[in-house]
């Protein structure tokens, strides 16, 4: 037992250990709180693990590089998890295959649309050139916006901004938006949520339903493909 | 278990080497899925596959755990973008204006297409 607890906190606050349960335990508070309020949009655990760690580094004064520390295990999971991808679609490949053409055709409007819309409107907004190329790629995940936006000569810690903040709100609001136009069709519903809003929406759906969880991560796969392609397409088209 | 997530790991590290060497602009992980689901297509039709990792729900059961918690692995990256506030405060609300008109109607255009598409498609099916 320490006497000091001061040194105490010195030598945990610089260990991964700590940063890593912070992750944990904030993560597993949120997920209950979630299926508590039976997986109610608002109650989106990425939102509100994301903004209770980031308060609890300011008052702590803990930089960024630190947490990642200890958080980097957890984000290294995101390659494995895009590969275990592949289970769910092997278990619903009859239901994908019948599938091939709404998936296609929509894939094509989903993608020219998450990138047209959001050049159009901030240029419309009045943002300044650097923000609009660095927001084009927002709907793709984050790896490959970052890589896009490098590309561009844009700003990809602020890519990296609007690909998180795109992926919450397309979380949040396709389970109400849906069930107001009562679309009942879960692959299309999964399907339009991996397209607009990536990985954070692929986790959404997979909470609502197996096979728009299916969908949802063929269409951010999918999406980070075509975006890859599109992206330098739309900006000579539409900005110049 | 450990196996299933070393021969993950595997399909993901292939996948990284194939992007790495082809200079391909897919995602490495994306290849790495691919992969996966042709090993698992292909243990159906040999036998001789059906072995390890990808025998007896091995893989399957370690894979549908990583997608259980998914949410979990942007919680990282999402701690990364509340450091970054001063950035969203710099352009305002027209930054997260447009990030939400442009989220919705992605996805109203995306889920229109597809029921026109599959309706159209049913259509097609029952014509004589």
């Amino acid at each position: 037992m320490s006497r000091d607890p001061f040194s105490l906190w010195v030598y945990l606050s610089q260990s991964p250990l700590l940063w890593l349960s912070v992750t944990l335990l904030v993560y597993a508070t949120a997920d209950a709180i979630s299926i508590w309020t039976h997986r109610h949009p608002l109650a989106n655990p990425v939102l509100h693990s994301m903004w209770i760690i980031g308060v609890f580094l300011r008052v702590t004064n803990t930089s960024y590089t630190t947490y990642f520390g200890g958080a980097q295990f957890v984000h290294f999971l995101l390659g494995p998890a895009t590969v275990a991808l592949a289970v769910p679609l092997y278990e619903n490949r009859k239901v994908v295959a019948s599938a091939i053409l709404p998936m296609l055709a929509s894939l094509a409007a989903g993608s020219v649309t998450a990138v047209a819309s959001v050049v159009l409107l901030a240029e419309a907004a009045g943002l300044p050139r650097e923000v609009v190329l660095s927001m084009a790629p927002k709907s793709v995940t984050a790896g490959v916006a970052m890589g896009i936006s490098e590309s561009l000569h844009a700003d990809p810690s602020l890519t990296a901004v609007a690909v998180i903040l795109t992926g919450i709100m397309g979380a949040i609001a396709v389970t109400p938006l849906m069930n107001w136009m009562s679309i009942t069709d879960f692959r299309a519903r999964g399907f339009a949520v991996g397209i607009a809003a990536h990985g954070i929406g692929t986790a959404r759906a997979f909470q609502v339903d197996a096979v728009a969880g299916v969908f949802a991560g063929i269409a951010m796969s999918l999406n980070a493909l075509v975006t890859s392609l599109l992206v330098p397409l739309a900006v000579t088209f539409l900005l110049r | 278990m450990i196996a299933s997530l070393s021969l993950i790991l595997l399909c993901q590290l292939a996948g990284e080497a194939l992007v790495r060497s082809l200079g391909l602009t897919m995602p490495g992980p994306v290849i790495g899925l691919m992969l996966l689901l042709l090993l698992l297509l292909l243990r159906d039709r040999f036998a001789l596959l059906a072995r390890g990792p990808l025998q007896g729900d091995g893989v399957e059961s370690t894979s549908r755990g990583l997608l259980a918690n998914l949410s979990l692995l942007f919680v990282p990256a999402g701690v990364g973008v509340v450091q970054k506030l001063d950035l969203i405060v710099d352009h305002g609300i027209a930054f997260l204006g447009v990030l939400a008109i442009s989220v919705l109607i992605t996805l109203l255009v995306t889920v229109a297409t597809f029921l026109i598409a599959s309706r159209l498609m049913t259509r097609e099916e029952h014509k004589p």
